[in-house]
């Protein structure tokens, strides 16, 4: 699969912080990459440099192997982080002004049925829930059929109903070839909708591929995790590696069998004992060293 | 372009109109101060007559003749004759009197009953002979005056706030982000938001008038054409400098602040409520460099003294000139998105 967009050494420097600091990466078409990590992380300004809306203080992006040119803006589509809308417009009026700033608009009813808006279209803006506002920005966003979409972190703050429905239509979208690059602090969002993904910290990219190789990379065992109330009256013996995290007793092994034996000896109940693969969290805190940042 | 214009100006337009409480206030405001203005300045008695003085001596109480020492008598120093008799004309001077001849000359408006009165102070002060001249005009009332200021005031908070404050508040929620990652321009938002506004402030402009001028009766000299095209022209001006202030704020606390500089500065010294007439040379030119001043001038012109395109065209030049010059700033420094 060709890559739609390669991003190299790319720098952001504020006064007294590297928000960026010469990240690379690369976007094969037809995917959904993600951008993780917590905030301040430098996503949100890494996105925006890409997006053309913030200057870079160095680096080079290529979209379809050409320097971004005036036509970026046709061929791509953005959700931002934050948009307010006209006031006292409807949802129709909404998406029919960003319907005339482009000159090949997609089809309005598809897009007004992929994002389900078709109950919505005479309802005033101001008067949309937190994840119909949502539907609608990613509406405006593929007015113009992107090829390429930015969606940034755009589940934030929906209650999980929401974001369900959310994540449904993202994969509708991703039907359509067009590809997709997310920005999200929700590693189970990112592991549900992504296909690569890079985690950055402090401006640098930390991790970066398949969540599924990435996380085999880091993580050979499973996790045992037990609440740290069922075993506080035990003295724990286990020659294995283990900590408490969140309130949990977690224990990390490839010996399965063992690790329960080792339990049963020591009368440690068992009956609350999940047992879990590792996940993008964890990768996460692993390689951050921290817990979510919010 | 023209549809993308077409498009933000609509959009813009719904916004407004929608807005019920911020139209009404637009609507309510002049109508409240033209009326307020009219009926506490029409129902005094004037309590001081105002004479003109011809002379180019600056200290118009040093000259000696015994008119001078009469009290309760307004003196005002008049440099020019023509326009001293023009003020006579239109009663805004009682009378106009030239005391530094041997022969003391004066002149009167004979529709004036205050220019009658004078007359026969001044010849009460003196044994010395006296030229009588007379000159016809009739009474401008305080409302016609008033009118052309009151619109031109509304105009010129519809304009400035009404642009200044609206692209300020886009820009700090990210509605102008958001179209900038579109292929929308600088120049062609800007083109939208100055037509949109220039409508929907002629229009209110327009209604305020014509309600005004049925209730009160008030002249209308010049042609309605050159009033619109003076009211068109202004609007622009204003709107464009509206535009320019708001080019790269992002507070609106800041925004209102620079909005407060230049609109309380056009409030006093442009003539909206009363004209500049005898205040020191100095303030009457430094309010030329006020847009609101060259539309009053304009429309006071057309209003009152029926005055052609071609007679305020310098006024009209400058207002066109300023647009340009606003408008292209505003566009050169226009910001989307706030730092």
């Amino acid at each position: 699969m060709p890559n739609i967009l390669e991003v190299k050494d790319l720098k952001k420097e504020y006064p007294g912080v590297k928000a960026v600091d010469g990240i690379s990466f690369s976007v094969k078409k037809g995917t959904c990459f993600g951008l993780l990590g917590p905030n301040g992380a430098g996503k949100t300004t890494a996105i925006e440099i890409i997006e053309g809306i913030t200057a870079s203080d160095g680096g080079s992006i290529l979209y379809k192997n050409r320097p971004i040119g005036r036509d970026f803006h046709k061929e791509t589509g953005i959700q931002f982080q934050t948009t307010a809308l006209q006031e006292f417009l409807t949802v129709k009026e909404t998406l029919l002004l960003f319907y005339k700033l482009y000159p090949n608009p997609s089809n309005f009813d598809e897009i007004v049925e992929e994002c389900s808006l078709k109950n919505l279209l005479s309802r005033d803006n101001r008067k949309l829930s937190g994840g119909q506002r949502q539907r609608l920005l990613v509406a405006i966003a593929l007015v113009n059929q992107p090829e390429l979409l930015f969606m940034d972190e755009p589940t934030t703050g929906l209650d999980p109903q929401a974001r369900r429905n959310f994540w449904n239509m993202v994969e509708k979208i991703k039907l359509r070839n067009t590809t997709l690059i997310l920005t999200t602090h929700y590693m189970e969002e990112a592991d549900f909708l992504c296909d690569e993904i890079a985690i950055m910290d402090k401006g640098k990219i930390i991790a970066y591929g398949e969540p599924k190789e990435l996380i085999a990379q880091h993580f050979k065992e499973v996790v045992l995790e037990l609440p740290e109330d069922e075993v506080k009256n035990h003295a724990l013996n286990i020659p294995m590696e283990y900590e408490f995290k969140f309130g949990y007793l977690e224990i990390y092994t490839h010996d399965i069998p063992t690790a329960l034996n080792l339990l049963k000896e020591q009368n440690i109940p068992l009956d609350k004992l999940k047992i879990r693969p590792f996940n993008l969290e964890d990768l996460f805190l692993k390689l951050t060293g921290s817990e979510l940042r919010s | 372009m023209i549809a993308r214009i077409l498009a933000v100006f609509h959009a813009r337009n719904l916004e407004f109109v929608r807005d019920r409480g911020t139209l009404a206030w637009n609507i309510m405001f002049p109508v409240i101060v033209l009326f307020g203005l009219n009926f506490v300045f029409s129902t005094g008695e004037r309590n001081q007559f105002k004479i003109g003085i011809l002379t180019d001596n600056e200290v118009v109480n040093e000259i000696d003749h015994p008119f001078m020492d009469i009290r309760y008598i307004n003196k005002i120093q008049i440099v020019d004759q023509d326009a001293g008799l023009e003020s006579v004309r239109r009663h805004k001077l009682d009378m106009l009197v030239d005391l530094d001849d041997p022969v003391v000359r004066y002149w009167i408006n004979e529709e004036s009953p205050t220019g009658y009165i004078v007359e026969k102070i001044l010849l009460q002060s003196s044994t010395d002979e006296f030229i009588k001249g007379v000159v016809q005009g009739r009474n401008i009332r305080y409302v016609e005056w008033l009118l052309p200021g009151v619109l031109g005031m509304n105009l010129m908070f519809s304009c400035l706030f009404g642009v200044g404050y609206v692209i300020v508040r886009y820009r700090k929620n990210g509605f102008l982000k958001r179209l900038k990652a579109t292929p929308l321009r600088a120049i062609e938002f800007i083109i939208a938001q100055v037509l949109s506004r220039l409508i929907l402030a002629i229009s209110m402009a327009i209604f305020i008038y014509v309600g005004a001028s049925f209730i009160l009766e008030t002249r209308m000299e010049g042609s309605y054409f050159t009033l619109l095209l003076v009211g068109i022209l202004g609007a622009t001006s204003l709107i464009s400098l509206g535009l320019l202030i708001a080019s790269r704020v992002s507070s609106e606390e800041l925004a209102g602040g620079l909005l407060n500089l230049m609109t309380w500065p056009m409030m006093v010294l442009s003539g909206v409520f009363f004209s500049l007439e005898g205040s020191p040379q100095w303030i009457q030119t430094f309010a030329n460099i006020f847009p609101l001043t060259h539309t009053l001038t304009a429309a006071r012109a057309v209003m009152i003294d029926g005055a052609t395109i071609l007679e305020i065209s310098y006024e009209l030049g400058v207002l066109v000139a300023t647009s340009i010059i606003f408008m292209t700033a505003g566009a050169l420094l226009f910001k989307w998105q706030s730092d």
